[in-house]
């Protein structure tokens, strides 16, 4: 009862919650019926390769909401991220090899190709289950979860914290990528998991999957984006930026500021992994380079970008950088990294709330030029 | 239709579910003391900051501690609150509590409140959500997901902003405040929580002297119900509140008493009086 009460009555959640979904919805909706409904002659109609790349788009947009959590609520700069993505992702893609069942090339019944061509004869215990849909859905939460359960009690119990927790993220992510490179893992080694089939028995190759999953992407980003509003929105939310402005002086309070850090970062980490399990299917293959650093610092530049502890900044962070980065590989394939490291520059000293704060700053500065006093504007409603 | 007691009981709003309630802790206050502080040592690479330290204060007293720049003042206050562990030495909340065993978010439970020397509020947040965070509730993870202000609580809060005059910038976010008004928020979540013992780190720094006297008033008010310990420079200020003094000199306690027996002690007139006033 008084769970249910509190979780309806938290009125500015909602209200932060309703626009982002009319907008998502929308977008989604238009997108669907544009894919499936206008003849393709029509200069309406939306090629499934769009679709397939707002899919993308809106699991990186994820991928940035669950950094945004940890980093713009809770100061704890994750540069490893990436990590639970692709963790959540070979979970799907193992559940995606298992649907191939004996339509390999080499038409074994259980074992996916890489297995026979290492002349493995069984399944390793790892893989068991993963032909469940059900199961392997858990394994994209419990995975990352567990990992960060442990890399987080170890971390925050000992006070690890700042640039020292930032390197060992980094430094996770990339031990992480090496042991998935290695044959013996099981995992396909450097050419990862691909040549998937279907998805619930729906071919992956067919324009209605692809809708569906891009539909699919959609609901759970709203969805995640709701829940996430609501727990931000909670007193547990008021201690998380609490511990990012003084974590001591929360512990003088009576916080034990370490759990609720090791949560806060489990739950973000399985909303990577959630990420990264949409994201396999729509792009077809996961492979180690999604442990890559690089990856994980690249979320990172999208949250500062559209601007962090704003979730919607995270998401149109994601977004923006993600279509600028497609648009301009197409033109300039090598210079994208000189472009992402330019942009992450200007933004940190021009944009200091990225695009989200854009406004504010804007507003301040006409103020401060037209001389009015600032008043009690800054209030929250 | 008539419900069942038992269900009506189930659904009262103002019903505080057990999981809900903070641990009460129970200090045992049978001798009048409430902490006890005995041969604390602390060194800082080689630098005493407390030197065999032996401090007692009794159940609803309201202590001042005063030294120069660098007794060990501070210092103090972070070991009983489990910030710093001292080298050798106990220190004893109530007669059964060891606080040497517990760290600083279970003192706060146990209701050790402490106000910092410089004022540490939460600047992002408003002063409403300051106090709210500060409030003596159970601060587990579920129950703080969960839960929301009761009734009570609600009037506490407002009852605290009355006292620390913040009711018109209840909604205002704390970095907006000025500096004694940051002063007087960080009372104010002190006051929310409950504390059996506080500890005060200068309270009065960039307060005006009416501020000051104010703040005199409230912790005056607040001795006998609570025990309060107070750190101040201000020795005006000290002396309007004052009712026994501690000094401490070198990381131990030179001279105690009341404010006229400690201010014509010979050893005090030596370092510290003597030197500056
Ligand atoms: N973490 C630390 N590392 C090294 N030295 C420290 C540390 N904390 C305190 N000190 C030293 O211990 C001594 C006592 O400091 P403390 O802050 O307790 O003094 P104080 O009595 O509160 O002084 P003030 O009146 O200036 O606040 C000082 O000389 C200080 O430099
Ligand atoms: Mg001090």
């Amino acid at each position: 009862m008084s769970i249910l009460r509190s979780v309806l009555s938290r009125q500015p959640a909602g209200q932060r919650v309703l626009p982002f979904v009319v907008i998502l919805f929308g977008v989604t909706v238009l997108a669907s019926l544009g894919n499936l409904l206008v003849p393709e002659s029509s200069s309406l109609h939306v090629s499934t390769y769009t679709i397939t790349l707002l899919g993308k788009y809106l699991s990186y947009a994820m991928l940035a909401l669950a950094v945004d959590v940890v980093w713009g609520y809770c100061g704890i700069l994750s540069l490893g991220h990436g990590a639970f993505f692709a963790l959540g992702g070979y979970a799907m893609g193992m559940y995606l090899m298992r649907q191939i069942g004996d339509r390999g090339v080499y038409g074994h019944p259980t074992l996916p190709d890489f297995m026979v061509f290492l002349n493995w004869d069984s399944l390793p215990w790892y893989w068991f289950g993963m032909d469940q849909f059900w199961f392997a859905m858990i394994m994209v939460a419990l995975v990352p979860g567990v990992l960060a359960f442990v890399f987080g009690a170890l971390a925050f119990r000992s006070r690890v914290s700042g640039v020292y927790l930032s390197i060992i993220t980094q430094a996770l992510t990339y031990a992480l990528m090496l042991a998935f490179f290695r044959n013996e893992m099981g995992f396909g080694g450097n050419n990862g998991l691909t040549d998937f089939k279907d998805i619930l028995g729906f071919s992956l190759q067919s324009d209605g999957t692809r809708v569906a999953l891009f539909i699919a992407t959609a609901v759970l980003l709203a969805l995640v984006y709701g829940v996430s509003q609501w727990i931000l929105g909670s007193r547990f939310g008021k201690v998380i930026e609490a511990v990012r402005d003084g974590e001591a002086r929360v512990r003088f309070l009576g916080y034990r500021t370490d759990r609720y850090k090791v949560w806060l970062f489990v739950y973000s980490a399985m909303i990577a992994g959630l990420a990264g399990a949409l994201y396999v299917p729509q792009v077809g293959i996961i492979n180690p380079g999604e442990f890559a650093p690089l990856n994980s610092i690249e979320v990172v530049v999208w949250v500062a970008v559209g601007g962090r502890g704003t979730l919607y900044g995270a998401v149109l962070g994601a977004i923006l950088v993600n279509y600028a980065k497609t648009r301009f590989t197409a033109l300039l394939p090598d210079g994208w990294l000189f472009a992402l490291g330019a942009l992450f520059l200007l933004v940190t000293l021009f944009l200091p709330k990225g695009l989200a704060g854009l406004y504010g700053q804007v507003r301040e500065g006409l103020n401060r030029h037209s001389n009015t006093p600032a008043t009690a504007e800054e209030t929250t409603p | 239709m008539t419900a069942h007691p038992h269900s009506l009981e189930l659904f009262r709003r103002d019903r505080v579910w057990p999981f809900l309630m903070p641990p009460e802790p129970r200090v045992d206050v049978s001798h009048q003391v409430i902490l006890y502080v005995e041969g604390l040592n602390l060194s800082f690479d080689g630098f005493k900051a407390l030197n065999d330290l032996n401090l007692y204060v009794n159940d609803g007293e309201l202590r001042c501690l005063i030294g120069a720049n660098g007794a060990g003042k501070t210092t103090l206050m972070d070991v009983i609150t489990g910030k710093t562990t001292p080298d050798s030495g106990t220190v004893h909340f109530g007669q059964s509590i060891d606080l040497l065993h517990h760290d600083e978010a279970r003192i706060a439970q146990l209701g050790i409140g402490r106000k910092f020397q410089k004022p540490t509020v939460f600047e992002a947040q408003t002063v409403a959500d300051n106090l709210e965070l500060a409030l003596k509730t159970n601060k587990g993870i579920l129950p703080t997901l969960f839960s929301q202000l009761s009734s009570e609580q609600e009037d506490r809060i407002h009852s605290v902003l009355h006292t620390i005059g913040l009711v018109q910038q209840k909604r205002l976010l704390a970095g907006n405040l000025s500096h004694g008004q940051k002063q007087w928020l960080e009372i104010g979540m002190l006051l929310v929580s409950e504390p059996r013992l506080l500890l005060i780190d200068e309270p009065v720094a960039g307060m005006t002297p009416e501020e000051t006297e104010r703040t005199a008033e409230l912790l005056t008010s607040l001795a006998g119900k609570h025990t309060v310990i107070v750190v101040e420079h201000d020795m005006e200020f000290v002396r309007s509140i004052a009712r026994t003094v501690s000094v401490l000199h070198q990381g131990s306690v030179l001279a105690e008493g009341t404010m006229d027996q400690v201010q014509n002690h010979p050893d005090v007139i030596e370092v510290y009086l003597g030197e500056d006033a």
